[in-house]
């Protein structure tokens, strides 16, 4: 069988971690190829050794059955491999164009020959149906389109194989689907993909073959159509993994949170949130559901004090909470698990133990009188690791070298461990592993029992579906539908999602 | 491949030998002898008590202002204001020292705390700027160094003489003189500032790893977002970071005002104390004891290459390019980190 | 990276204080001088007929300031060569690089065993007096101000008087009666200039104009350069600058000015002869400088010092009559016979004491007062 890129055996070793031992991937010409494994599990190390970035202990590289040395980057670009990070590397202030050629530039005469690499950049993207402008600046189009204008970059740069890391992380649900065929329409004209993911619905819908990685170890490759999610899922994470959130139902209280003609205006000045009312009652999790940019991020940092409203009235157990100051608003009982772990919910450079007492180092046991105790802290920190399985060399690491879902993991050990009334997740599993995912919905359900108010924003339909008790709409900046999950399903909910255009007309 | 603590001992050694190699070549090149040079450098900062007293009397006021910027810098602010803290200092600690009468300790303490707060205020204004109205504090900063000088000049010119160049000296009470030490190392002026220097570092430790307050500050510096999530006020936090930073800058004149000179005097140009500060809390990475070890290495440059010219013959010109090269190759350890990393990584 | 730093400097200072250890042990018996072994001064003149050595102390502008440091370096070497000394035994200088060396620096030489030490500057005046009373037995020199002490020798230079003939000079060559004066520092010893100026100016003419501003620095040409352009804008044909470096910008200014179209412009060099630095191809904007021969000065002093007449205590005065100060006439041109029998006549009066050339801004008013 004639395969474009084979990584025979791989081991790469770290000072004290074994991050690949012996892994095989061998992908077929005209192939999309998941590479499937939880976070930390070492795909990214395998792409890096692929991609010359890192120099393997073991193994041997081919590529189009011939053994290579990939050196540096440049070798793997020269070769015909091509990588669509997840992070986009693109300049903002420059056009498609402009970003596709940087570094590679056409010269006539010693100038940019912008106006002949314009066509060809137009003239691709419409072989592939990628369907860019070529003379857009990249501040002007969408994540998607962006993430189309790196594609072309690789195909510019005559990429046979493309790796895609985690492409739809960031996407909108018609954005994932316009994706997919731009996957296809890859492979027809016989380019090769591998795609890294955990997503399995993503692998079930696109791809032909799948690898899967557990714990740096190659585990085996499947075919596509001879398995299912299921199947995978436990492949990955090496044990049984039920999909359906198992949750009694819901019995709950009395109103906690209370949202009255809310107003939130985004740093321009424009009113974001218009006159939103909400309530969440003890003892149930309210999922609200919308497309992004819809209010919800303003709404959230009205919530918790981050950004104040313009008008309206938030109430907390019946005691004001509206426009308070962050600190008081955490005083005041409320937890938030932010949608940007790193920019808002860690300081990625301070220890993980640090990080569990953000919010509460002023407070004893933490310290007295103005002087830290890290003995106090520290030993909290660690019984927090241990109880929220937070997989980290000891308290001491720093935040920034944790993987994802073990930074998320010990965000919500810290919040979820002040036993606060109301519970805000925003985004909790954005970028996480099943493994990780099912935890969090766990505990997000477990709060819920213990009588705590939860509400959770999310764009993953999948996820408001799985783990709320009620569903709020969200759209432009108001709550237009209230349902229960069990009398709807995804196909309402995206048109509600896109303001109820209409009842039976297309997806949304 | 090297294990993280070799690696750790060994780049630092090998980027001093590099600075110390490219000085020499520089030298050799240009016909002086690299080796009379260097101990040259060696005997105008250690070759006898009155140089090694001389060498500490540099080191006080690095430390000083190595602190301010390091402090600053760990808030997250970059506060180039540090050579106009140190004028306001200065000015600010020999007019107490010289136009008021008070018992000795007491006088001397005054007048240290006149510094700070001295320089603590013009740390303020900057602070105060950026966090209600986001002017870059670089910017501010940079304007108020001219304040500070030509204001200095004007009140020592007005307000403390009339139309003098230079003002009385400090009174005793108010001196930071140490005659005994100033005896043992042949009149050099060496003072009890460096006690105070040390002291200050030590407080600069405590307070930003022990206290609540510097935990805040740190974690403002790292990441402000994630700062106001976990209800920390940037906004207060970036002001007492400036005046913090204002304060020791202010002891950091305070040293030459009431240790090294004695007086205020008239001045054409910046101090450099100052500026030189940012260069030694880069180099000492913004910790305390890193910026003792750096001041402890600039002072010892700055005085050593005095001698050289004398000693040695190698001109001026050529000792401040030596110098400059070996704090190059000093500062840019990171380069020779690579270099290794390329190396131990080809030879896998 | 923050542990690298660390460890570097830790290393680095460890070692440097291990051989400072190590090497005052060992000791160099020469080096280890303190007052005490001031009475031995074999060491020094191997190269010389005489044992006599002699160094200065620069403040920050250095020896190629194209000024005082310059003019005083040049003495010295003057003096060494006449003597037969070795630069860097016989004679030497030793460069500051900020305020807090002087000090350091004239200890230094001390403890080289140099006999007769000159601070050049009235930056100086401090530490030359601290220094000066730490050893007694060598002797020091102070140019430019007046500093206390028995093994002190105090030159000044009457820059008033010269700077009243540049007055004279610029008011008699100006065809817009306007003029200009750029200072280094606002201080006593500037503050002479100035008078010297304007009272010589308004002495040929009372009604003439004179801009006066300080740089307030003595190196920066940028801020000479500015100031200048704005005088030269306002009317004023030649600009007196008693400010070191910041001049070389009055001249930088000039030369543009003259380059670039029929303006005629003059600036008046202090200090040395700054002829040099006005030369344009063919033409020169240096109409003439106020030269105060610090190099004679320092020539004086050290032979006085050499033949054991050092003039300890005392206040060494250098004017018009001993050609301590006047005015130079490289420009042949620019300088023209009317001028110079002009100056030449006022120099006789200051000379004579007929007129009484003011030294401060108040006896300056005075002065001009009394001219009305």
């Amino acid at each position: 069988m004639d395969y474009v890129i084979e990584m025979l055996n791989i081991r790469k070793e770290f000072p004290g971690i074994v991050a690949n031992d012996d892994i095989t991937l061998q992908v077929q010409k005209g192939e999309i190829h998941a590479l499937l494994g939880e976070n930390g599990a070492g795909k990214s190390t395998l792409m890096n050794v692929l991609f010359g970035l890192y120099k393997p202990e073991k193994g041997s590289i081919r590529i189009q059955g011939e053994e290579v040395n990939v050196e540096d980057p440049n070798v793997a670009n020269a070769l015909g491999i091509g990588m669509v990070h997840q992070h986009f590397m693109l300049v903002d202030t420059f056009t498609v164009t402009e970003n596709i050629v940087l570094g590679s530039e056409p010269n006539k005469a010693g100038t940019v020959d912008i106006k002949r690499a314009e066509k060809e950049v137009q003239a691709l993207s419409e072989r592939y149906g990628l369907n860019v402008d070529a003379t857009a600046k990249i501040r002007d189009i969408s994540v998607g389109m962006q993430q189309r204008a790196e594609i072309l970059k690789t195909l510019y740069r005559g990429a046979e194989i493309l790796i895609l890391d985690e492409p739809t992380a960031v996407l909108t649900p018609q954005e994932i689907k316009e994706l997919t065929q731009i996957m296809r329409d890859l492979v027809n004209e016989g380019k090769s993909i591998i795609l890294i993911t955990h997503k399995l619905k993503e692998i079930m819908q696109v791809c032909d073959k799948c690898t899967i990685i557990r714990k740096g170890k190659g585990i085996g490759t499947v075919d596509v159509k001879d398995t299912n999610a299921t199947e995978l899922a436990s492949l990955m994470v090496g044990r049984e993994v039920t999909f359906k959130t198992d949750k009694t139902k819901a019995t709950p209280g009395e109103n906690a949170l209370d949202i009255k003609n809310l107003k939130v205006k985004d740093s321009r000045g424009v009113e974001m949130v218009k006159d939103l009312n909400l309530h969440v009652r003890q003892g149930e999790i309210v999922g609200v559901a919308g497309v992004d940019g819809n209010g919800q991020t303003e709404l959230v940092e009205a919530l918790t004090g981050l950004k104040k409203s313009s008008a309206g009235e938030i109430t907390l157990n019946n005691r004001s909470i509206y426009n308070l100051e962050p600190r008081k608003v955490t005083e005041a009982g409320v937890a938030h698990i932010p949608q940007d772990r790193h920019k808002h919910g860690l300081l990625l450079d301070f220890p993980i133990g640090e990080n569990m007492v953000m919010q509460s180092y002023y407070l004893e046991p933490n310290s007295k009188r103005g002087i830290l105790n890290f003995k106090n802290i520290y030993k909290k920190a660690k019984s927090l690791i241990e109880e929220y399985d937070v997989r980290t060399p000891d308290e001491y690491t720093k935040a920034r070298s944790l993987s994802g879902g073990n930074q998320q993991k010990a965000i919500i050990a810290r919040e979820v461990d002040r036993s606060p009334d109301l519970l805000i997740a925003s985004q909790p599993t954005r970028g996480l592993d099943v493994g990780a995912i099912e935890f969090i919905h766990n505990k997000l359900i477990e709060e819920r029992d213990k009588g705590r108010a939860v509400l959770l924003v999310s764009f993953e339909l999948d996820e408001i579906l799985n783990v709320s008790d009620r569903i709020a709409v969200m759209f432009d900046g108001k709550i237009i539908e209230e349902v229960k999950p069990e009398e709807t399903d995804e196909q309402e909910l995206g048109l509600l999602m896109a303001g109820r255009k209409s009842e039976k007309q297309g997806e949304a | 491949m090297f294990s993280n603590r070799t690696f750790n001992i060994v780049v630092p050694i090998v980027s001093v030998l590099l600075g110390l190699l490219a000085g020499a070549v520089i030298m050799v090149s240009f016909g002086y002898n690299p080796v009379a040079g260097y101990a040259a450098m060696w005997n105008g900062a250690f070759g006898d008590a009155y140089f090694l007293g001389e060498t500490v009397r540099q080191v006080t006021p690095y430390i000083l202002s190595g602190l301010a910027v390091a402090f600053a810098m760990r808030a997250g602010l970059l506060n180039i204001g540090v050579e106009g803290q140190v004028i306001v200092g200065w000015l600010a600690a020999v007019w107490i020292g010289s136009s008021f009468g008070m018992p000795p300790v007491v006088h001397v303490l005054v007048a240290l705390l006149a510094a700070a707060v001295a320089g603590g205020i013009w740390g303020f204004v900057p602070g105060l700027l950026k966090a209600k109205l986001g002017v870059h504090e670089v910017i501010v900063t940079i304007m108020m160094n001219y304040i500070a000088l030509y204001l200095s000049n004007s009140v020592i010119r007005g307000v403390l003489t009339d139309g003098e160049d230079r003002t009385g000296n400090v009174a005793e009470t108010a001196s930071l003189a140490a005659p005994w030490l100033r005896e043992l190392t042949f009149y050099s002026r060496i003072h009890y500032g460096f006690i105070v220097a040390l002291v200050m570092a030590f407080t600069m430790w405590f307070l930003l790893n022990k206290t609540t307050r510097g935990f805040e500050l740190r974690a403002v510096g790292s990441n402000p977002f994630a700062s106001e999530y976990a209800g920390m006020k940037v906004g207060r936090n970036i002001i007492i970071a400036m005046v913090i930073s204002g304060g020791f800058a202010g002891l950091a004149g305070a040293m030459e005002g009431l240790g090294t000179f004695q007086y205020a005097s008239v001045s054409s140009g910046f101090t450099n104390i100052g500026f030189d500060g940012i260069a030694v809390a880069l180099l000492g990475a913004n910790t305390a004891i890193g910026v003792i070890l750096a001041a402890i290495l600039f002072g010892t440059l700055k005085i050593g290459a005095l001698n050289m010219p004398t000693e040695a013959g190698v001109p001026t010109e050529l000792v401040d390019i030596v110098i400059a090269l070996i704090i190059l190759f000093v500062a840019s350890g990171y380069i020779i980190r690579w270099v290794f990393l390329k190396f131990s990584k080809e030879g896998k | 990276m923050r542990r690298t730093l660390f460890l570097l400097t830790l290393v680095l200072t460890f070692g440097l204080f291990l051989a400072a250890c190590g090497s005052s042990d060992s000791g160099g018996g020469s080096e280890s001088s303190g007052s005490d072994s001031k009475s031995e001064e074999e060491g020094s003149g191997e190269g010389g007929n005489s044992d006599f050595t002699v160094a200065m102390v620069t403040d920050t502008g250095g020896v190629d300031d194209k000024s005082f440091n310059q003019s005083a370096w040049e003495g010295l070497q003057e003096f060494g060569k006449e003597n037969n000394l070795e630069e860097n035994k016989g004679y030497d200088y030793a460069q500051s690089e900020s305020d807090a060396d002087y000090t350091t620096n004239l200890n230094r030489l001390v403890r080289e065993d140099y006999n007769l030490i000159f601070g050049i500057g009235f930056l100086l005046q401090p530490d030359v007096e601290k220094v000066a009373s730490q050893f007694p037995e060598t002797n020091f020199s102070l140019v430019d101000a007046v500093a206390e002490g028995e093994n002190i020798a105090s030159i000044t230079f009457k820059e008033h008087q010269g700077s009243f003939l540049a007055g004279v000079a610029a008011a008699n060559k100006t065809e817009s009666d306007h003029l200009g004066f750029v200072g280094g520092v606002d201080s006593e010893l500037i503050n002479k200039f100035e008078s010297g100026f304007r009272a010589g100016a308004k002495t040929v003419n009372p009604d003439i104009k004179i801009d006066v501003q300080y740089a307030e620095s003595f190196n920066s040409a940028d801020q000479g350069k500015l100031i200048a352009s704005n005088m030269y804008s306002q009317g004023a044909d030649v600009i007196y600058h008693a400010a070191g470096g910041t001049g070389n910008g009055v001249f930088s200014e000039a030369k543009d000015r003259v380059r670039g179209g029929d303006e005629k412009v003059w600036v008046i060099g202090v200090d040395r002869d700054q002829h040099e630095e006005g030369a344009i191809d063919d033409t020169n904007v240096t109409l003439t400088s106020m030269v105060k021969r610090v190099d004679i000065a320092v020539q004086d002093v050290s032979k006085q010092a050499m033949e054991g007449e050092f003039p300890g205590g005392e206040v060494v005065e250098y004017g018009l009559e001993d050609e301590g100060v006047s005015l130079a006439r490289t420009n042949e041109e620019a300088m023209t016979e009317e001028i110079i029998s002009t100056v030449e006549e006022w120099k006789q009066k200051i000379i004579d004491g007929e007129v009484e050339v003011p030294m401060t801004r108040d006896e300056t008013e005075e002065y001009v007062s009394s001219l009305k």
